[in-house]
């Protein structure tokens, strides 16, 4: 099934054909405590400690946390608040290597993952700290114990990877063909579910026959090619091109009986059990016009931009904009000084002439976001209503349903800022709702003192 | 002539009968107090009491739900008009005004990234930040402008926000609307400010903008004893309860983040008049 809108940007997937490279060992790795969507984990180190290969340096704290491990030996030089590729400073683990690449004594392998209960499944999965690798780093335990209620009945495996010049996924699906669908045996056994359904785009028919070829006999998959389309990765979108189920505004996949996991994610699941292995590192593209030599590489979590960028040739004079992630939806990076973390799955170089500034000009009426929207929403009139702070009228409008994909923005001709017109009207709406829930509250406290009085 | 005439009269009267028993028959019982206070209100509706409007607030202090001095704006007087309607006191309350905390326009304050998009702080604040370098300082999009009621606030050429004192009702708009937290009200009389909020260690804080506040002491330090000024955090802060007034505090400081707004300082910067 197809589903409405969505864009062709130009591809530019030129590192499909680059094996994946192991990124060599750094002097220095920075880990940022908070890698994943919830609450960020305890500090378990100090200045001076000597740690270990996975090593543990934060320690979950609720269910919605995870906990981060070091990327290699050697002494903590520093625990403080450190550039994040956020933007804002936050709580990070400074390492200086010893070289040696000491592996830690802890680590707890489990072996075969047929013969493991789900429970013990999930704890390890949390224990390594491993965090859904498509980009918004959810934590996977969270997302693999779905609540009694919800009658989870497919999993869906997102290898479709939309985002222009991003072949991570490509390649880990080339490559590790046998590891992904182990993992996705895995995380069926976790939920319980009788089938899985592999979702690729058009543009990478070797990624799915190679799974296709991969898959265990007791792994029940199916593989669907699917349109080559902007943004066919996200995950309502992949619920519905491949079983036509809507996830509901406000819902989650599993309202709809669906639990969505990257390729990568399957990987590191299998990891984490079989090997006992914590989530210190992924496949990171490192592209672009302004880089020299473009790479796939396996790049160890926390390893500074500055020694990537050396690594791969380094950038060419005119460079304009770093982005972590893709051109669509990655963040714009101002500081060099950044680490790679768990959800960056690319470092996106682009030259100074398409790195342009646009100067957003009025909005002509002309209709061309609203026939983009995937959600179905009308971001010329949103656009308008944010512009002039009329920020409560964009509920109607229902703003909280924009997945920010940049579709609208990408296809305005007159450049107009939209997804961050509607960042900032998804805060201001999310804000008017809790300013009223309070005031609900309490009228309805008020109402009851006067009762009782 | 004259049918027409008398037809239209008759109607006017006719309808104007209606109106009046209209009035009489619907009458809505408004608390004759709640008129009076409203008449005395300032009746900008500017909102500083957190209520729809000056009658919106008029009926709340009528009902009992709002304080009589509620009212940020109107002055000492009117607020135990206020109150003496409703037959109740009010302590008197020192006169007070907004103030800008960060004086790191385009010209000092180094920038860390070009802010292209919807010309407001708030949008700009989503953005890591903001596109200052000093994670504190003034976004200079005129968000706290827009919200003043009074026409109190100013961007400086190299673009921060400046209150102007003589216009500043103390209504607070401004204080919500900064989403950097930049702005506070402060009392009227106070002389010295420390106008910057950033609270960066020294050498973090000076690469970041050339008037920020060092956390050098050297202000604390001035005081034989009983600080008026304090450094907390790498940060100054004034004791306005018990504010200083010597202007030759400001001239100690080396970034010129101690400023002096006192009667002798030129018009355009006084905070106290």
């Amino acid at each position: 099934m197809k589903f409405s809108g969505g864009v062709h940007p130009a591809y530019h997937k030129d590192t499909a054909g680059l094996q994946i490279e192991a990124m060599p060992l750094l002097h220095r790795y920075v880990v940022p405590i908070a890698q994943h969507l919830g609450a960020p984990g305890k500090v378990l180190v100090a200045k001076g400690d000597r740690v270990a290969r996975w090593q543990p340096l934060s320690e979950p704290v609720g269910f919605v946390s995870v906990p981060v491990h070091a990327p290699t030996s050697g002494t903590v030089k520093q625990v403080a608040a450190l550039p994040h590729p956020l933007g804002r400073p936050m709580l990070a683990v400074e390492i200086e290597s010893d070289g040696e690449d000491r592996p830690w004594e802890g680590l707890a392998p489990l072996g075969d993952w047929r013969s493991l209960d789900p429970a013990a499944l999930r704890r390890a999965i949390q224990a390594a700290g491993v965090v859904g690798l498509g980009g918004a780093t959810f934590p996977t335990h969270v997302k693999l114990s779905p609540p009694a209620e919800k009658k989870v009945d497919l999993l869906v495996i997102n290898g479709a990877e939309c985002e222009p010049y991003l072949t991570a996924d490509h390649r880990v699906m080339l490559e590790q063909a046998a590891e992904v669908m182990e993992g996705v045996g895995l995380m069926m056994r976790v939920l319980g579910v009788p089938r899985a359904c592999v979702g690729i785009e058009s543009n990478k028919p070797d990624a799915l026959a190679a799974l296709r070829r991969a898959c265990p006999a007791d792994v029940a998959a199916e593989f669907v090619l699917l349109e080559t389309k902007y943004p066919q990765g996200s995950e309502k979108h992949l619920i519905y091109a491949l079983c036509g189920r809507r996830v509901p505004p406000g819902g989650l996949p599993m309202d709809v009986g669906c639990v969505v996991q990257n390729v990568g994610t399957a990987v590191a699941c299998l990891e984490a059990v079989r090997d006992g292995l914590p989530m210190t590192e992924r496949v990171a593209t490192v592209t672009g016009a302004a880089i020299n030599v473009p790479h796939n590489l396996r790049v160890r979590v926390g390893a500074p931009l500055l020694d990537v960028l050396a690594h791969c040739g380094g950038v060419t004079p005119d460079v304009g904009k770093v982005i972590f992630g893709g051109p669509m939806m990655g963040i714009g990076q101002f500081d060099m000084d950044v680490p790679l973390i768990k959800g960056t799955s690319g470092v996106l170089c682009l030259r100074d002439d398409e790195a342009v500034l646009y100067e957003g000009g009025p909005c002509i009426r002309c209709g061309a976001c609203v026939d983009a929207c995937p959600m179905g929403l009308v971001p010329s009139a949103m656009g308008l209503i944010a512009e002039r702070f009329r920020f409560e009228e964009l509920g109607d409008w229902h703003v909280l349903d924009c997945i920010e994909c940049g579709s609208c923005a990408y296809v305005c001709p007159s450049r107009r800022p939209l997804v961050q017109h509607f960042k900032r009207g998804k805060a201001e709406w999310r804000d008017i709702l809790e300013e009223r829930r309070a005031k609900t509250e309490r009228d309805a406290k008020r109402a009851e003192t006067a009762a009782t009085a | 002539m004259l049918v027409p005439t008398v037809v239209l009269s008759g109607i006017g009267l006719l309808s104007g009968l209606g109106l009046a028993l209209a009035a009489r028959a619907f009458a809505v019982e408004t608390d004759p107090r709640q008129d009076r206070i409203t008449e005395a209100l300032p009746g900008a509706n500017c909102g500083g009491c957190g209520y729809a409007g000056c009658g919106d607030f008029a009926g709340a202090v009528v009902r009992g739900d709002a304080k009589p001095d509620g009212c940020p704006v109107c002055d000492q007087e009117t607020r135990r008009l206020v109150a003496s309607i409703v037959g109740l006191t009010v302590q008197d309350r020192a006169p007070q005004v907004a103030l800008i905390l960060c004086q790191g326009g385009d010209d000092v304050a180094a920038k860390k990234y070009r802010y292209n998009g919807l010309a407001s702080c708030a949008s700009a604040a989503l953005l890591g930040g903001g596109d200052k370098a000093c994670g504190a300082g003034c976004l200079g999009l005129g968000d706290c402008q827009r919200a003043c009621a009074f026409g109190a606030v100013e961007m400086t050429p190299s673009g921060v926000a400046r209150i102007i004192p003589a216009r500043c009702t103390a209504c607070g708009q401004c204080v919500a609307a900064c989403p950097k937290d930049l702005i506070k009200l402060v009392p009227a009389e106070a002389t010295i400010h420390v106008l910057c909020s950033n609270h960066d260690r020294g050498p973090a804080a000076k690469k970041a903008c050339a008037v920020a506040c060092l956390g050098c002491k050297k202000c604390e330090k001035s005081f034989a004893e009983d600080p008026r000024i304090k450094v907390a955090d790498f940060l100054a802060y004034i004791d306005y309860e018990h504010a200083p007034d010597d202007p030759a505090l400001a001239a100690l400081c080396p970034t010129g983040s101690l400023v002096y707004r006192g009667a002798a300082a030129p018009a355009a910067e006084r905070t106290s008049s």
